[in-house]
Protein backbone atom coordinates (compact mmCIF):
# COMPACT_ATOMS: atom_id res chain seq x y z
CA UNK A 1 0.00 0.00 0.00
CA UNK A 2 1.56 3.48 -0.94
CA UNK A 3 1.69 6.03 1.98
CA UNK A 4 0.43 8.64 0.29
CA UNK A 5 -2.71 8.42 -2.11
CA UNK A 6 -4.86 10.96 -4.59
CA UNK A 7 -7.49 10.08 -6.41
CA UNK A 8 -9.84 11.68 -8.55
CA UNK A 9 -8.83 14.68 -6.49
CA UNK A 10 -10.67 18.12 -7.30
CA UNK A 11 -9.58 21.51 -5.57
CA UNK A 12 -10.55 25.03 -6.07
CA UNK A 13 -10.69 28.52 -4.55
CA UNK A 14 -14.13 30.12 -4.39
CA UNK A 15 -15.58 29.43 -8.28
CA UNK A 16 -12.10 29.03 -9.77
CA UNK A 17 -11.33 25.08 -9.88
CA UNK A 18 -7.66 24.62 -10.23
CA UNK A 19 -7.69 20.80 -9.59
CA UNK A 20 -9.57 18.73 -12.47
CA UNK A 21 -8.12 15.57 -11.43
CA UNK A 22 -5.49 14.47 -10.18
CA UNK A 23 -4.39 10.59 -9.22
CA UNK A 24 -1.27 10.20 -7.69
CA UNK A 25 0.86 7.49 -4.60
CA UNK A 26 4.06 7.90 -2.83
CA UNK A 27 5.34 4.97 -1.69
CA UNK A 28 7.25 4.81 1.58
CA UNK A 29 10.68 5.70 0.93
CA UNK A 30 10.41 7.36 -2.56
CA UNK A 31 10.85 10.75 -3.67
CA UNK A 32 8.65 11.86 -6.56
CA UNK A 33 9.01 14.95 -8.14
CA UNK A 34 5.74 17.23 -9.35
CA UNK A 35 5.72 19.14 -12.81
CA UNK A 36 4.49 21.18 -14.92
CA UNK A 37 4.01 25.38 -16.27
CA UNK A 38 2.91 28.40 -14.02
CA UNK A 39 -0.43 28.06 -12.67
CA UNK A 40 -0.58 24.20 -13.46
CA UNK A 41 -1.94 23.50 -9.92
CA UNK A 42 1.44 21.63 -8.25
CA UNK A 43 1.23 24.23 -5.50
CA UNK A 44 -2.52 23.46 -5.25
CA UNK A 45 -2.18 19.44 -5.33
CA UNK A 46 0.19 20.16 -1.95
CA UNK A 47 -2.52 22.02 -0.66
CA UNK A 48 -4.88 19.39 -1.20
CA UNK A 49 -2.70 16.66 0.69
CA UNK A 50 -1.91 19.85 3.46
CA UNK A 51 -6.06 20.63 3.94
CA UNK A 52 -5.63 23.78 3.34
CA UNK A 53 -7.69 24.56 -0.20
CA UNK A 54 -11.46 23.27 0.06
CA UNK A 55 -11.12 19.60 -2.11
CA UNK A 56 -12.90 16.91 -3.13
CA UNK A 57 -12.16 13.40 -3.71
CA UNK A 58 -9.54 10.43 -2.34
CA UNK A 59 -6.80 11.41 -0.17
CA UNK A 60 -5.12 9.27 1.93
CA UNK A 61 -2.23 8.96 3.93
CA UNK A 62 -0.84 5.87 6.26
CA UNK A 63 -4.19 3.92 4.54
CA UNK A 64 -6.14 7.14 6.62
CA UNK A 65 -8.39 9.70 4.55
CA UNK A 66 -7.58 12.56 5.29
CA UNK A 67 -10.79 13.95 4.16
CA UNK A 68 -12.19 15.89 6.66
CA UNK A 69 -9.19 16.99 8.57
CA UNK A 70 -7.96 19.72 9.92
CA UNK A 71 -4.57 21.31 8.36
CA UNK A 72 -3.46 21.03 12.59
CA UNK A 73 -4.46 17.66 12.64
CA UNK A 74 -2.97 16.37 9.25
CA UNK A 75 0.75 17.83 10.03
CA UNK A 76 0.02 15.90 13.34
CA UNK A 77 0.27 12.57 11.11
CA UNK A 78 3.64 13.22 10.20
CA UNK A 79 2.98 15.69 7.08
CA UNK A 80 5.68 18.32 6.82
CA UNK A 81 4.62 21.26 4.16
CA UNK A 82 6.68 23.56 3.31
CA UNK A 83 4.94 25.88 1.39
CA UNK A 84 5.69 28.18 -1.47
CA UNK A 85 7.43 31.45 -0.25
CA UNK A 86 8.83 28.77 2.30
CA UNK A 87 6.38 30.02 5.40
CA UNK A 88 9.22 31.26 7.43
CA UNK A 89 9.08 33.94 10.69
CA UNK A 90 10.72 36.84 9.72
CA UNK A 91 10.44 38.52 12.56
CA UNK A 92 11.88 35.56 14.81
CA UNK A 93 14.78 34.18 15.51
CA UNK A 94 16.55 31.39 13.62
CA UNK A 95 16.04 29.49 16.58
CA UNK A 96 12.50 30.15 17.19
CA UNK A 97 11.91 29.23 13.38
CA UNK A 98 13.36 25.76 14.56
CA UNK A 99 11.33 25.69 17.78
CA UNK A 100 7.83 26.26 16.15
CA UNK A 101 9.23 23.01 13.71
CA UNK A 102 9.03 20.67 16.77
CA UNK A 103 5.54 22.19 17.83
CA UNK A 104 3.73 19.59 16.69
CA UNK A 105 5.32 16.69 18.59
CA UNK A 106 5.36 19.10 21.65
CA UNK A 107 8.08 21.55 21.54
CA UNK A 108 10.23 21.32 24.65
CA UNK A 109 11.33 17.82 24.03
CA UNK A 110 11.16 17.72 20.34
CA UNK A 111 13.48 20.58 20.18
CA UNK A 112 16.17 18.79 22.56
CA UNK A 113 16.16 15.40 20.91
CA UNK A 114 16.02 16.60 17.29
CA UNK A 115 18.01 19.68 17.01
CA UNK A 116 21.31 18.18 16.88
CA UNK A 117 20.43 15.59 14.06
CA UNK A 118 18.79 18.45 12.22
CA UNK A 119 22.25 20.91 12.50
CA UNK A 120 24.42 18.18 11.64
CA UNK A 121 22.92 18.81 7.97
CA UNK A 122 23.09 22.61 8.24
CA UNK A 123 26.31 23.27 10.70
CA UNK A 124 26.01 26.95 9.80
CA UNK A 125 22.26 27.46 11.67
CA UNK A 126 23.91 26.64 14.99
CA UNK A 127 26.19 30.34 14.70
CA UNK A 128 23.39 32.19 13.33
CA UNK A 129 20.69 30.56 15.75
CA UNK A 130 19.91 34.35 17.35
CA UNK A 131 19.64 36.13 14.53
CA UNK A 132 15.92 37.27 12.88
CA UNK A 133 15.37 34.97 10.17
CA UNK A 134 14.40 37.48 8.00
CA UNK A 135 18.08 38.94 7.52
CA UNK A 136 19.00 35.09 6.15
CA UNK A 137 19.71 35.09 2.49
CA UNK A 138 17.70 33.33 0.39
CA UNK A 139 19.17 29.84 -0.01
CA UNK A 140 19.93 30.35 4.01
CA UNK A 141 16.08 31.25 4.22
CA UNK A 142 15.03 27.69 2.09
CA UNK A 143 17.78 25.92 4.02
CA UNK A 144 16.07 27.21 7.11
CA UNK A 145 12.72 26.24 5.82
CA UNK A 146 14.07 22.46 5.24
CA UNK A 147 15.15 22.16 8.38
CA UNK A 148 12.24 23.07 10.29
CA UNK A 149 10.18 20.86 8.42
CA UNK A 150 12.59 17.97 9.85
CA UNK A 151 12.73 19.18 13.24
CA UNK A 152 9.47 17.15 13.55
CA UNK A 153 10.81 14.01 12.04
CA UNK A 154 8.20 13.74 9.18
CA UNK A 155 6.92 10.80 8.10
CA UNK A 156 6.46 12.54 4.33
CA UNK A 157 8.26 16.00 3.20
CA UNK A 158 6.60 17.92 0.68
CA UNK A 159 8.54 20.79 -0.62
CA UNK A 160 7.08 23.76 -3.04
CA UNK A 161 9.41 25.10 -5.51
CA UNK A 162 12.53 25.27 -2.94
CA UNK A 163 14.76 25.90 -6.15
CA UNK A 164 12.87 29.24 -6.80
CA UNK A 165 14.69 32.93 -7.33
CA UNK A 166 18.35 31.09 -5.97
CA UNK A 167 21.98 30.65 -7.40
CA UNK A 168 22.14 26.75 -8.90
CA UNK A 169 25.34 25.80 -6.54
CA UNK A 170 22.72 26.28 -3.62
CA UNK A 171 20.23 24.54 -5.60
CA UNK A 172 22.20 21.62 -6.06
CA UNK A 173 22.91 21.67 -2.12
CA UNK A 174 19.60 21.60 -1.07
CA UNK A 175 18.79 18.54 -3.41
CA UNK A 176 21.72 16.93 -2.16
CA UNK A 177 20.47 17.31 1.45
CA UNK A 178 17.26 15.87 0.26
CA UNK A 179 18.74 13.01 -1.51
CA UNK A 180 21.00 12.19 1.65
CA UNK A 181 17.68 12.55 3.97
CA UNK A 182 16.18 10.29 1.42
CA UNK A 183 18.85 7.58 1.06
CA UNK A 184 20.30 7.76 4.89
CA UNK A 185 17.04 7.95 6.88
CA UNK A 186 14.45 6.63 4.19
CA UNK A 187 12.52 9.77 4.37
CA UNK A 188 9.79 9.97 1.71
CA UNK A 189 9.27 13.93 -0.47
CA UNK A 190 7.04 14.90 -2.31
CA UNK A 191 8.77 17.87 -4.42
CA UNK A 192 6.85 20.38 -6.32
CA UNK A 193 9.97 22.04 -8.88
CA UNK A 194 9.91 24.06 -12.22
CA UNK A 195 13.44 23.49 -12.36
CA UNK A 196 12.48 19.79 -13.96
CA UNK A 197 16.39 18.95 -14.52
CA UNK A 198 17.38 18.62 -11.09
CA UNK A 199 14.23 17.20 -9.80
CA UNK A 200 14.00 14.43 -12.60
CA UNK A 201 17.79 13.74 -11.32
CA UNK A 202 16.63 13.58 -7.77
CA UNK A 203 13.42 11.88 -7.83
CA UNK A 204 12.72 7.94 -8.57
CA UNK A 205 9.31 8.99 -10.51
CA UNK A 206 7.17 12.26 -11.14
CA UNK A 207 4.11 13.38 -12.53
CA UNK A 208 3.62 16.39 -14.71
CA UNK A 209 1.14 18.10 -14.34
CA UNK A 210 -1.13 20.38 -17.48
CA UNK A 211 -4.01 22.61 -15.82
CA UNK A 212 -4.99 20.69 -13.16
CA UNK A 213 -4.72 17.30 -14.49
CA UNK A 214 -1.97 14.97 -14.56
CA UNK A 215 -0.46 14.28 -18.29
CA UNK A 216 2.59 12.29 -18.23
CA UNK A 217 3.96 9.88 -15.16
CA UNK A 218 6.59 7.77 -14.84
CA UNK A 219 10.18 6.75 -13.97
CA UNK A 220 12.29 10.05 -13.32
CA UNK A 221 15.03 8.48 -16.01
CA UNK A 222 12.14 7.93 -18.29
CA UNK A 223 10.49 11.46 -18.48
CA UNK A 224 14.00 12.73 -19.01
CA UNK A 225 13.98 11.02 -22.23
CA UNK A 226 10.22 11.47 -23.26
CA UNK A 227 10.47 13.94 -25.97
CA UNK A 228 7.21 16.35 -24.75
CA UNK A 229 8.76 16.28 -21.21
CA UNK A 230 12.42 17.05 -22.70
CA UNK A 231 10.53 20.08 -25.25
CA UNK A 232 8.20 21.47 -22.81
CA UNK A 233 10.89 21.26 -19.15
CA UNK A 234 13.86 20.73 -19.72
CA UNK A 235 14.56 22.92 -22.69
CA UNK A 236 16.29 20.89 -25.68
CA UNK B 1 13.31 70.15 41.68
CA UNK B 2 11.73 67.86 44.24
CA UNK B 3 8.38 68.87 43.42
CA UNK B 4 9.49 68.13 39.45
CA UNK B 5 10.72 64.51 40.48
CA UNK B 6 7.16 64.36 41.87
CA UNK B 7 5.15 64.88 39.06
CA UNK B 8 7.71 63.00 36.92
CA UNK B 9 6.76 59.65 39.32
CA UNK B 10 2.68 60.94 38.76
CA UNK B 11 2.69 60.82 34.86
CA UNK B 12 4.72 57.80 34.90
CA UNK B 13 1.59 56.40 37.34
CA UNK B 14 -0.94 57.45 35.09
CA UNK B 15 1.37 56.40 31.91
CA UNK B 16 1.85 53.22 32.96
CA UNK B 17 -2.22 52.97 32.81
CA UNK B 18 -2.12 54.04 29.43
CA UNK B 19 0.34 52.07 28.36
CA UNK B 20 -1.13 48.63 30.03
CA UNK B 21 -4.13 49.79 27.72
CA UNK B 22 -2.12 50.58 24.82
CA UNK B 23 -0.32 47.19 24.99
CA UNK B 24 -3.57 45.37 24.74
CA UNK B 25 -4.49 47.20 21.77
CA UNK B 26 -1.52 46.29 20.20
CA UNK B 27 -1.44 42.28 21.16
CA UNK B 28 -5.12 42.66 19.13
CA UNK B 29 -3.69 44.89 16.60
CA UNK B 30 -0.59 42.17 15.77
CA UNK B 31 -2.94 39.22 15.55
CA UNK B 32 -6.72 40.40 14.27
CA UNK B 33 -5.29 43.41 12.39
CA UNK B 34 -7.68 46.02 13.66
CA UNK B 35 -8.22 48.45 16.59
CA UNK B 36 -9.98 47.10 19.26
CA UNK B 37 -12.20 50.02 20.12
CA UNK B 38 -14.22 48.08 22.85
CA UNK B 39 -10.80 47.43 24.90
CA UNK B 40 -12.01 50.83 26.87
CA UNK B 41 -15.35 49.41 27.99
CA UNK B 42 -14.01 45.70 28.28
CA UNK B 43 -12.13 47.24 30.97
CA UNK B 44 -14.59 48.99 32.78
CA UNK B 45 -16.73 45.87 32.63
CA UNK B 46 -14.12 43.65 34.57
CA UNK B 47 -13.61 46.90 36.82
CA UNK B 48 -17.20 46.96 37.51
CA UNK B 49 -17.10 42.95 38.53
CA UNK B 50 -14.09 43.68 40.75
CA UNK B 51 -16.72 46.39 42.43
CA UNK B 52 -19.34 44.00 43.05
CA UNK B 53 -16.95 41.14 44.20
CA UNK B 54 -15.68 43.47 46.72
CA UNK B 55 -18.86 44.88 47.06
CA UNK B 56 -20.25 41.55 48.16
CA UNK B 57 -16.98 41.05 50.69
CA UNK B 58 -14.57 39.86 49.01
CA UNK B 59 -10.72 42.04 50.12
CA UNK B 60 -9.05 43.55 47.68
CA UNK B 61 -6.20 41.05 46.40
CA UNK B 62 -8.60 37.89 46.02
CA UNK B 63 -11.22 40.17 43.94
CA UNK B 64 -8.07 41.52 41.99
CA UNK B 65 -6.73 37.98 40.75
CA UNK B 66 -10.70 36.28 39.89
CA UNK B 67 -11.44 39.89 37.96
CA UNK B 68 -8.33 39.09 36.12
CA UNK B 69 -9.46 35.55 35.52
CA UNK B 70 -13.06 36.41 34.78
CA UNK B 71 -11.17 39.31 32.19
CA UNK B 72 -9.50 36.49 30.71
CA UNK B 73 -12.19 34.04 30.22
CA UNK B 74 -14.69 36.79 28.86
CA UNK B 75 -11.86 38.10 26.33
CA UNK B 76 -11.56 34.27 24.90
CA UNK B 77 -15.54 34.20 24.61
CA UNK B 78 -15.73 37.55 22.98
CA UNK B 79 -13.36 36.32 20.68
CA UNK B 80 -14.83 33.02 20.05
CA UNK B 81 -18.24 34.55 19.49
CA UNK B 82 -17.92 37.93 18.19
CA UNK B 83 -14.82 38.04 15.90
CA UNK B 84 -15.10 34.38 14.55
CA UNK B 85 -17.43 34.76 12.68
CA UNK B 86 -16.56 37.81 10.92
CA UNK B 87 -12.46 36.71 11.31
CA UNK B 88 -12.21 36.52 7.37
CA UNK B 89 -14.22 39.75 6.61
CA UNK B 90 -12.35 42.93 5.29
CA UNK B 91 -10.69 45.29 8.35
CA UNK B 92 -13.43 48.00 8.36
CA UNK B 93 -16.24 45.05 8.99
CA UNK B 94 -14.24 43.87 12.12
CA UNK B 95 -13.81 47.41 13.18
CA UNK B 96 -17.31 47.99 13.29
CA UNK B 97 -17.71 45.00 15.16
CA UNK B 98 -15.79 46.31 17.74
CA UNK B 99 -17.58 49.48 18.08
CA UNK B 100 -20.97 47.38 18.22
CA UNK B 101 -19.24 45.41 20.87
CA UNK B 102 -18.46 49.12 22.70
CA UNK B 103 -22.18 49.60 22.97
CA UNK B 104 -23.21 46.88 23.94
CA UNK B 105 -20.80 46.65 27.13
CA UNK B 106 -21.10 50.20 27.68
CA UNK B 107 -25.35 49.65 27.66
CA UNK B 108 -24.98 46.21 29.58
CA UNK B 109 -23.04 48.33 32.42
CA UNK B 110 -25.32 50.35 33.04
CA UNK B 111 -28.25 48.24 33.22
CA UNK B 112 -26.55 46.20 35.78
CA UNK B 113 -25.21 48.73 37.68
CA UNK B 114 -26.62 51.90 36.90
CA UNK B 115 -24.94 55.33 35.26
CA UNK B 116 -24.19 56.65 39.19
CA UNK B 117 -20.45 57.54 40.34
CA UNK B 118 -19.07 54.89 42.21
CA UNK B 119 -15.86 54.85 44.51
CA UNK B 120 -13.28 52.35 44.10
CA UNK B 121 -11.10 51.02 46.73
CA UNK B 122 -7.54 51.48 46.26
CA UNK B 123 -5.14 48.67 47.49
CA UNK B 124 -2.14 51.18 48.68
CA UNK B 125 -2.40 53.24 51.35
CA UNK B 126 -3.19 56.72 51.15
CA UNK B 127 0.24 58.53 52.44
CA UNK B 128 3.45 59.29 50.80
CA UNK B 129 7.17 58.60 51.25
CA UNK B 130 9.77 61.24 51.15
CA UNK B 131 13.11 60.26 49.68
CA UNK B 132 15.77 63.06 49.90
CA UNK B 133 12.84 66.00 50.26
CA UNK B 134 10.95 64.61 47.41
CA UNK B 135 7.39 63.44 48.17
CA UNK B 136 6.47 60.21 46.30
CA UNK B 137 2.35 59.32 46.97
CA UNK B 138 2.63 55.75 47.55
CA UNK B 139 -0.40 55.16 45.32
CA UNK B 140 1.32 56.04 42.25
CA UNK B 141 4.27 53.84 42.72
CA UNK B 142 1.93 51.23 43.61
CA UNK B 143 -0.09 51.64 40.54
CA UNK B 144 3.19 51.72 38.61
CA UNK B 145 4.41 48.55 40.28
CA UNK B 146 1.28 46.25 39.25
CA UNK B 147 0.80 47.70 35.76
CA UNK B 148 5.13 47.00 35.39
CA UNK B 149 5.02 43.90 36.66
CA UNK B 150 1.95 42.74 34.74
CA UNK B 151 4.01 44.37 31.58
CA UNK B 152 6.93 42.13 32.55
CA UNK B 153 5.14 39.18 33.35
CA UNK B 154 3.38 38.92 29.99
CA UNK B 155 6.62 39.81 28.16
CA UNK B 156 8.01 36.66 29.93
CA UNK B 157 5.02 34.63 28.91
CA UNK B 158 5.80 35.56 25.43
CA UNK B 159 9.55 35.75 25.75
CA UNK B 160 9.97 31.66 27.19
CA UNK B 161 6.64 29.32 27.03
CA UNK B 162 5.80 27.36 23.68
CA UNK B 163 2.50 28.65 23.52
CA UNK B 164 3.99 32.28 23.79
CA UNK B 165 6.09 31.62 20.92
CA UNK B 166 3.20 30.03 18.97
CA UNK B 167 1.28 33.33 19.63
CA UNK B 168 3.73 35.22 18.10
CA UNK B 169 4.46 33.43 15.28
CA UNK B 170 0.66 33.44 14.53
CA UNK B 171 0.61 37.13 14.66
CA UNK B 172 3.29 37.22 12.28
CA UNK B 173 1.75 34.20 9.87
CA UNK B 174 -0.77 32.08 10.69
CA UNK B 175 -0.89 30.10 7.56
CA UNK B 176 2.48 29.16 7.82
CA UNK B 177 1.79 28.61 11.64
CA UNK B 178 -1.54 26.15 10.71
CA UNK B 179 0.96 24.12 8.59
CA UNK B 180 2.72 23.60 11.68
CA UNK B 181 0.04 22.15 13.79
CA UNK B 182 -0.78 25.48 16.17
CA UNK B 183 -3.90 25.85 16.58
CA UNK B 184 -4.75 29.57 15.03
CA UNK B 185 -8.20 29.82 16.43
CA UNK B 186 -7.68 29.52 19.76
CA UNK B 187 -4.19 31.32 19.78
CA UNK B 188 -6.09 34.42 18.52
CA UNK B 189 -8.62 33.88 21.43
CA UNK B 190 -5.91 33.52 23.73
CA UNK B 191 -5.04 37.02 22.34
CA UNK B 192 -8.46 38.17 23.18
CA UNK B 193 -7.83 37.06 26.68
CA UNK B 194 -4.47 38.68 27.49
CA UNK B 195 -6.38 41.56 26.32
CA UNK B 196 -8.56 41.73 28.31
CA UNK B 197 -6.04 40.94 31.12
CA UNK B 198 -4.29 43.90 30.66
CA UNK B 199 -7.84 46.06 30.23
CA UNK B 200 -8.65 44.97 33.67
CA UNK B 201 -5.48 46.06 35.58
CA UNK B 202 -5.79 49.42 33.72
CA UNK B 203 -9.35 49.54 34.87
CA UNK B 204 -8.62 48.54 38.49
CA UNK B 205 -5.42 50.44 38.94
CA UNK B 206 -7.32 53.50 37.38
CA UNK B 207 -10.56 53.60 39.12
CA UNK B 208 -9.31 54.74 42.39
CA UNK B 209 -8.62 58.02 41.28
CA UNK B 210 -10.69 58.47 37.91
CA UNK B 211 -13.81 56.74 39.90
CA UNK B 212 -16.27 54.28 38.78
CA UNK B 213 -19.02 55.09 36.15
CA UNK B 214 -19.92 53.61 32.41
CA UNK B 215 -17.30 56.24 30.41
CA UNK B 216 -13.89 55.72 33.11
CA UNK B 217 -12.10 54.52 30.40
CA UNK B 218 -12.69 56.79 27.27
CA UNK B 219 -10.40 59.78 27.76
CA UNK B 220 -7.51 56.61 29.08
CA UNK B 221 -8.63 54.61 26.01
CA UNK B 222 -7.57 58.08 23.47
CA UNK B 223 -4.32 58.26 25.46
CA UNK B 224 -3.86 54.44 24.85
CA UNK B 225 -4.35 54.82 21.53
CA UNK B 226 -2.12 57.84 21.27
CA UNK B 227 0.62 55.68 23.16
CA UNK B 228 0.09 52.71 20.98
CA UNK B 229 0.29 54.63 17.82
CA UNK B 230 3.19 56.77 19.34
CA UNK B 231 4.97 53.44 20.06
CA UNK B 232 4.30 52.24 16.54
CA UNK B 233 1.34 50.60 16.82
CA UNK B 234 3.21 46.94 16.18
CA UNK B 235 5.44 47.42 18.52
CA UNK B 236 4.81 45.74 22.52
CA UNK B 237 7.89 47.86 23.78
CA UNK B 238 6.38 50.82 21.78
CA UNK B 239 3.25 50.62 23.45
CA UNK B 240 4.90 50.39 27.01
CA UNK B 241 7.38 52.66 26.08
CA UNK B 242 4.91 55.31 24.45
CA UNK B 243 2.27 55.11 27.39
CA UNK B 244 4.82 55.78 30.46
CA UNK B 245 6.22 58.78 27.70
CA UNK B 246 3.09 60.39 27.45
CA UNK B 247 1.72 60.01 30.89
CA UNK B 248 5.34 61.69 31.88
CA UNK B 249 5.06 64.55 29.06
CA UNK B 250 1.09 65.32 29.41
CA UNK B 251 1.50 65.45 33.27
CA UNK B 252 4.76 67.75 33.10
CA UNK B 253 2.85 70.06 30.56
CA UNK B 254 -0.43 70.36 32.23
CA UNK B 255 1.64 71.50 35.19
CA UNK B 256 4.12 74.32 34.24
CA UNK B 257 2.49 75.09 31.21
CA UNK B 258 0.04 77.72 32.20
CA UNK B 259 -2.29 77.54 29.35
CA UNK B 260 -2.62 73.79 29.12
CA UNK B 261 -3.77 73.19 32.62
CA UNK B 262 -6.20 70.15 33.06
CA UNK B 263 -8.43 71.18 29.85
CA UNK B 264 -6.43 71.28 27.23
CA UNK B 265 -4.40 67.86 28.38
CA UNK B 266 -6.39 66.29 25.64
CA UNK B 267 -5.43 67.80 22.63
CA UNK B 268 -2.08 68.15 24.23
CA UNK B 269 -1.53 64.49 24.12
CA UNK B 270 -2.54 64.66 20.40
CA UNK B 271 -0.27 67.63 19.08
CA UNK B 272 2.63 65.90 21.18
CA UNK B 273 1.46 62.84 18.84
CA UNK B 274 0.81 64.55 15.58
CA UNK B 275 4.26 66.21 15.64
CA UNK B 276 6.00 62.71 16.36
CA UNK B 277 4.23 61.37 13.59
CA UNK B 278 5.53 63.82 11.43
CA UNK B 279 8.99 63.35 12.58
CA UNK B 280 8.81 59.48 12.63
CA UNK B 281 5.90 58.37 10.51
CA UNK B 282 6.12 54.66 11.53
CA UNK B 283 6.29 55.80 15.24
CA UNK B 284 9.40 55.49 18.09
CA UNK B 285 9.42 51.34 17.41
CA UNK B 286 7.64 50.56 14.65
CA UNK B 287 8.18 48.91 11.37
CA UNK B 288 8.51 51.02 8.38
CA UNK B 289 5.54 50.01 6.27
CA UNK B 290 7.26 49.52 2.72
CA UNK B 291 5.10 49.55 -0.27
CA UNK B 292 6.30 47.36 -3.12
CA UNK B 293 4.78 48.99 -6.50
N1 LIG C 1 -5.46 31.88 -3.82
C1 LIG C 1 -5.95 31.67 -5.06
N2 LIG C 1 -7.12 32.22 -5.43
C2 LIG C 1 -7.63 32.02 -6.67
N3 LIG C 1 -7.03 31.27 -7.59
C3 LIG C 1 -5.86 30.70 -7.30
C4 LIG C 1 -5.25 30.87 -6.01
N4 LIG C 1 -4.09 30.19 -5.99
C5 LIG C 1 -3.98 29.63 -7.21
N5 LIG C 1 -5.04 29.92 -7.99
C6 LIG C 1 -5.26 29.46 -9.38
O1 LIG C 1 -5.25 28.04 -9.37
C7 LIG C 1 -4.54 27.53 -10.48
C8 LIG C 1 -3.42 26.63 -10.02
O2 LIG C 1 -2.50 27.40 -9.26
P1 LIG C 1 -1.24 26.79 -8.51
O3 LIG C 1 -0.71 27.86 -7.62
O4 LIG C 1 -1.59 25.50 -7.91
O5 LIG C 1 -0.24 26.56 -9.72
P2 LIG C 1 1.30 26.16 -9.70
O6 LIG C 1 1.43 25.00 -10.59
O7 LIG C 1 1.79 26.03 -8.32
O8 LIG C 1 1.95 27.43 -10.40
P3 LIG C 1 3.36 28.16 -10.13
O9 LIG C 1 4.38 27.37 -10.84
O10 LIG C 1 3.18 29.50 -10.76
O11 LIG C 1 3.56 28.23 -8.67
C9 LIG C 1 -4.05 28.75 -11.26
O12 LIG C 1 -4.94 28.96 -12.31
C10 LIG C 1 -4.13 29.88 -10.27
O13 LIG C 1 -4.41 31.08 -10.92
MG1 LIG D 1 3.16 27.06 -7.16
Amino acid sequence: MPLLELSGVEARYGPIKALHDVTLTLDDGEVVALLGANGAGKTTTLRAISGTVRRSGNVSFGGRSLGRRSPESIAKLGIAHVPEGRGLFPELTVWENLRMGAYVRGERKTIRAEAPRVLGYFPWLEERKTQQAGTLSGGEQQMLALARALVSRPRLLMLDEPSLGLAPTIVAEIFRIVRELNTEDGLSVLVVEQNAKIALESSARAYVLEVGRVAVEGASAELERHEGVRKSYLGY
Amino acid sequence: MAEFAQQIVSGLASGAIYASLALALVLIYRSTDVINFAQGEMATFTTYTAWSLMHHGMSYWPAFALTLAIAFAGGVAVERVVIRPVERRPELVIVIVTIGLLLTINATIGWIWGADVKAFDSPFPNNTWDVHSVTISVQDVGTLGVCLLTVFLLWGFFRFTTVGLAMRAVAINPNASRLLAVRVGWMLALGWGLAAVLGAVAGMMAAPTVFLDPSMMLVILIYAFAAAVLGGIDSPAGAVVGGLSLGVVINLLSRYVNFVGTELRLPTALAVLLVVLIIRPQGLFGHKVVRRV
